[in-house]
């Protein structure tokens, strides 16, 4: 009979981080620019250039490791880790091994079997590669140094996640915390978030951990949950079949749901740390600690206890809106304009989820102003326009930030209030439509939404359907 | 050629006097290196339009009176370690044969600021690995005082350039001993100041954690100046110190009376000339004979200096070369097949043989399963030398002893036997281990005629008092000119 097997996973995620400068150089770290415009002397690696430390760098780790409740070395250095590469400038990245800025921390996660802490072994700071471009008719190779020297942390958890829901439950949350904090937009088709996926398998029960494997760069979530998955099972097969894991990296190809082998350990580089000379030991003061700490934004969980306490909004609700940064901002500045929590919730909730699916949108690409928001809530609450045109006019706040108010003026879909020309039409609607009238009168009350309906036809839209029931009623 | 025979600061007095034009003080160097370049070779590049051209842009500004440094118009001569903007920078390798800096290193920054006109490029041991100027790739500096020697290294060119007053003054870097060395084999004064106090962004790295950037002059007001000009608190470089007692000059008083000074024994021993050893306890009477008190003490540790400096720097150096690998600049191969053999070949090719001997030693004890066994120990023993030092200075205001173990050794023989070469540092490398000032000053010939340096060490932040005893000592008139110089 087949064992049971437990799925051990660990995750290095690496998050640019959100700074203006680069980490050792004041080179712009402005994302999509021409090859090597953001460059110097530091970032190209020459000859007698030295690194000086970004600040805002260690404020962002610091406040990431506070949010995940790490402790603080006080006392950090960087070291250099050399290897050959031509996207490396110096051959050498100065990042953090023996004396990382945080460590030993964790997170909440809850899934469908219930809430559990991921543990956090470390978080270091560290700088990217540029970018190599290969070019297949030259056979040659660029390298862009754009990206060279942009702030990283890596977060490297304990090997504390046993399937691929808790992966993507602990992958969110961090997400979630770090652009609380705005330390980084943590946008994984942008590069900004990369995780690293270490994943190995050994049977219920074992105390041991079984040989694992890295997967490298994947580019979404959910193909991180399908390399875990088929990795998994790869595992076990060869386990089942009597063969052994080699500890090796893996690339996975989410187009073909299939790893191949990159490299094994017996290749492994010796990489030749040693602190980074360039650079003086790190020392965080007490009362610089003490400062970041009180600057610490709202995080969630305070945000939701608000949401219940301070708008009133029914707990669905609240753990939706601050489930990003990016919703709850937007949620709170548009509630500070025009009111009504519940029903800046109800639209958020709504129409806007509802558009983001159909668009295949995140809640971070949301690109309209808050005020635009609040205008199309304050025109529809104050009956300017009926339901079905707020929706419509709130599609285009969404798709093109448009100006409500100019809009519905422009286009005509203020509703009609003069309550003789509405007669007017609804005298004609019945007049046309004989039967419906008669079924109505006969006892069908259904019947009375055709003739709404046709009344609204007439009316472009721009009637106030309760109203118009209500005098087709009377005139009946 | 008179011009060139005056210090940096004479004729820098002579500039602003009018006496003597920026542009006439170019072309008296010129003139001289025409002349003695053939027997000497203390530079890969020779900048005689660009120098010209800023001599007369300097002259303006003198006469404008918007340049009053001391130095203002004074040529000088660059080690080849250090970039300058336009100016070809090779550390004398010939994996950086084509390469032209983008930017200005900060200590020449500084000197330009002042007024300097840059001549040119001296050479120096390849990136400032060695200590007789002969492994540039770009051929041997000979000793102004005898040609069939070594100028030292691996600031053999600046030393030799003003040895043989191609130039008033230059400067050098000094990682293990690069400038007090050189200046000891070429009768010139040389100081290395204490680490952090001289940028070192535009210093092409050999070992980072010791290098330093120091001036090579004729005597110590010179070099006081000098590093007056070229010190500074640079915010692109984060080893730099902020320090407010940078008026190096104040130190320029012959009062050395109630001083302390301690000569370690273990500098006096086994493997020092008889020579130099005489030269050096003269130099310590005369400055008795002065007022001050000298004690023999036991510094102890030196014995450790060396390999504890060659695992670090080698350590370091390993990983600072690393970015020369053909990809972006220098030396690249000509034919190679994929990434990996360009690395290789490029590498191979570019590199001289010393070079590849530290960078495989510094990989080696930096490879896993050794790192703690070398490097940390090294690290260990630095720390315990700094301390061993600390002893010292909390009894003495400075250290007194020799240079180097003897007098300049003849062209060829020191690269047989690289330990042996490795041994020559051992009265300096600990200074750059401690991070200490320390100057060296001509006292005496021996009886080949040959330099002997006198090196005067300082505890941190005190390079005045170096300057005081070493300005006391020089009021003797102990400079004397090479035949090169006379010639």
């Amino acid at each position: 009979m087949s064992k049971e097997y437990e799925t051990v996973i660990g995750l290095e995620v690496h998050v640019e981080l959100a700074t203006k400068t680069k980490i050792f150089c004041s080179c712009s770290t402005a994302f999509g620019s021409a090859p090597n415009t953001h460059t110097c002397p530091v970032c190209t690696g020459m000859p007698g250039s030295l690194p000086v430390l970004n600040k805002k760098v260690v404020e962002h780790a610091l406040a990431v490791g506070l949010a995940t409740g790490c402790k603080i070395n006080q006392y950090s250095k960087f070291d250099r880790k050399n290897y050959f590469y031509p996207d490396n400038p110096q051959n050498y990245q100065i990042s953090q091994l023996y004396l990382p800025i945080c460590h030993d921390g964790g997170i909440e996660i809850e899934t469908e079997s219930g809430k559990k802490t991921i543990g956090i072994h470390e978080i270091h700071m560290e700088e990217d590669a540029g970018k190599l471009v290969h070019d297949d008719w030259e056979e040659v190779s660029l390298v862009d140094y754009n990206r060279s020297g942009v702030p990283l942390i890596e977060i490297v958890s304990e090997p504390d996640m046993r399937s691929a829901e808790e992966v993507i439950a602990y992958l969110e949350k961090l997400r979630m915390i770090i652009q609380y904090l705005e330390a980084s937009d943590c946008k994984m088709q942008e590069g900004s978030m990369r995780a690293d996926v270490n994943i190995s398998v050994r049977e219920q029960g074992a105390e041991a951990f079984g040989t694992r494997t890295e997967m490298k760069n994947i580019g979404s979530f959910k193909a991180i949950a399908r390399a875990i998955e088929a990795e998994t099972v790869r595992q076990i097969d060869l386990i089942e079949s009597g063969e052994r894991v080699v500890q090796e990296t893996r690339r996975w190809n989410d187009q073909q749901g299939y790893s191949y082998a990159m490299r094994s350990k017996e290749d492994a580089q010796d990489y030749r740390y040693f602190p980074e000379p360039d650079l003086l030991p790190l020392v965080i003061s007490d009362a610089y600690l003490q400062q970041l700490k009180d600057r610490q934004p709202e995080l969630q969980d305070e945000k939701f206890a608000r949401y219940l306490s301070e708008f009133g909004l029914p707990e669905y609700d609240a753990k939706i809106l601050t489930s990003t940064k990016k919703l709850a901002d937007l949620f709170e500045d548009t509630v500070k304009l025009c009111g009504k929590p519940k029903k800046v919730s109800n639209w958020l909730m709504g129409e806007t989820m509802r558009l983001l699916k159909e668009h295949e949108m995140d809640p971070e690409d949301l690109g309209f102003s808050p005020g635009n928001f609040a205008k199309v809530i304050d025109l529809a609450e104050t009956g300017t326009i009926n339901g079905t045109v707020a929706k419509e006019v709130f599609e285009q706040v969404f798709t093109s930030d448009i100006d409500p108010e100019q809009y519905v003026e422009e286009h005509g879909l203020k509703t009609v209030n003069d309550e003789g020309a509405l007669r007017d039409v609804i005298a004609k609607v019945i007049q046309e439509h004989p039967k419906s009238v008669e079924d109505y009168r006969g006892g069908k009350e259904k019947a009375i939404g055709f003739l709404v309906g046709q009344t609204m036809k007439a009316m472009k839209g721009k009637a106030d359907p309760g109203i118009v029931n209500k005098i087709l009623k009377e005139m009946l | 050629m008179k011009l060139l025979s005056l210090t940096a600061v004479e004729l820098g007095k002579k500039i602003k006097a009018g006496e003597v034009t920026a542009e006439e003080a170019v072309l008296a160097s010129m003139d001289a290196i025409e002349a003695k370049e053939g027997q000497v070779h203390s530079f890969v590049t020779i900048d005689r339009e660009g120098a010209l051209k800023q001599a007369r842009e300097v002259q303006n500004k003198i006469q404008e009176g918007i340049l009053t440094s001391p130095l203002a118009g004074v040529p000088v001569a660059i080690k080849d370690n250090l970039c300058t903007k336009g100016m070809l920078t090779t550390c004398s390798s010939k994996i950086l044969y084509n390469f032209i800096p983008t930017y200005t290193a900060e200590a020449v920054r500084n000197l330009e600021r002042a007024g300097a006109v840059i001549l040119g490029k001296t050479n120096m041991d390849e990136f400032a690995m060695g200590s007789t100027t002969e492994t540039s790739a770009y051929g041997v500096t000979r000793n102004p005082w005898n040609t069939d020697h070594v100028p030292g290294g691996s600031s053999g060119g600046s030393c030799a350039a003003v040895a043989a007053e191609e130039v008033c003054y230059a400067l050098g870097s000094d990682t293990g001993g690069s400038i007090r060395q050189p200046s000891s084999f070429c009768g010139v004064t040389g100081l290395k100041p204490t680490y952090g106090t001289v940028s070192r962004y535009g210093l092409i790295a050999y070992g980072s954690s010791l290098d330093q950037i120091g001036p090579i002059a004729k005597d110590v007001s010179d070099c006081a100046a000098i590093l007056e000009a070229i010190a500074s608190h640079d915010k692109k470089d984060s080893t730099s110190i902020l320090r407010k007692d940078l008026d190096f000059t104040s130190g320029l008083t012959e009062d050395v009376k109630g001083m302390k000074i301690g000569i370690p024994r273990d500098y006096l021993g086994e493997g020092l000339d008889a020579e130099v050893k005489e030269a050096v306890l003269a130099s310590a009477k005369k400055l008795e004979e002065q007022g001050a008190s000298v004690e023999e003490f036991d510094l102890s540790l030196v014995e450790y200096a060396i390999p504890a400096y060659y695992v670090i720097a080698a350590a370091e150096a390993s990983s600072n070369l690393e970015r020369f690998d053909g990809v972006k600049y220098g030396y690249r191969t000509k034919e190679y097949e994929g990434l990996h053999n360009m690395y290789k070949k490029s590498r191979s090719e570019g590199f001289g043989t010393e070079v590849k001997r530290r960078i495989m030693l510094g990989s080696f004890v930096l490879s896993s399963g050794y790192y703690d066994a070398y490097y940390l120990k090294a690290l260990r023993t630095k720390a315990l030398i700094k301390q061993a030092f600390d002893r010292a200075f909390a009894k003495f205001d400075v250290i007194l002893g020799p240079a180097a173990p003897s007098t300049a050794p003849k062209l060829g023989e020191s690269l047989k036997d690289p330990l042996k070469m490795y041994l020559g540092d051992i009265y300096t490398v600990s200074v750059n281990l401690a991070g200490l000032p320390a100057i060296s000053l001509p006292c005496g010939l021996d009886k080949k005629g040959l330099p002997i340096g006198l090196q005067i060490i300082g505890d941190c932040f005190q390079e005045k008092k170096i300057i005081r005893a070493a300005y006391a000592y020089e009021q003797a008139g102990t400079y004397q000119r090479s035949p090169l110089a006379e010639q």
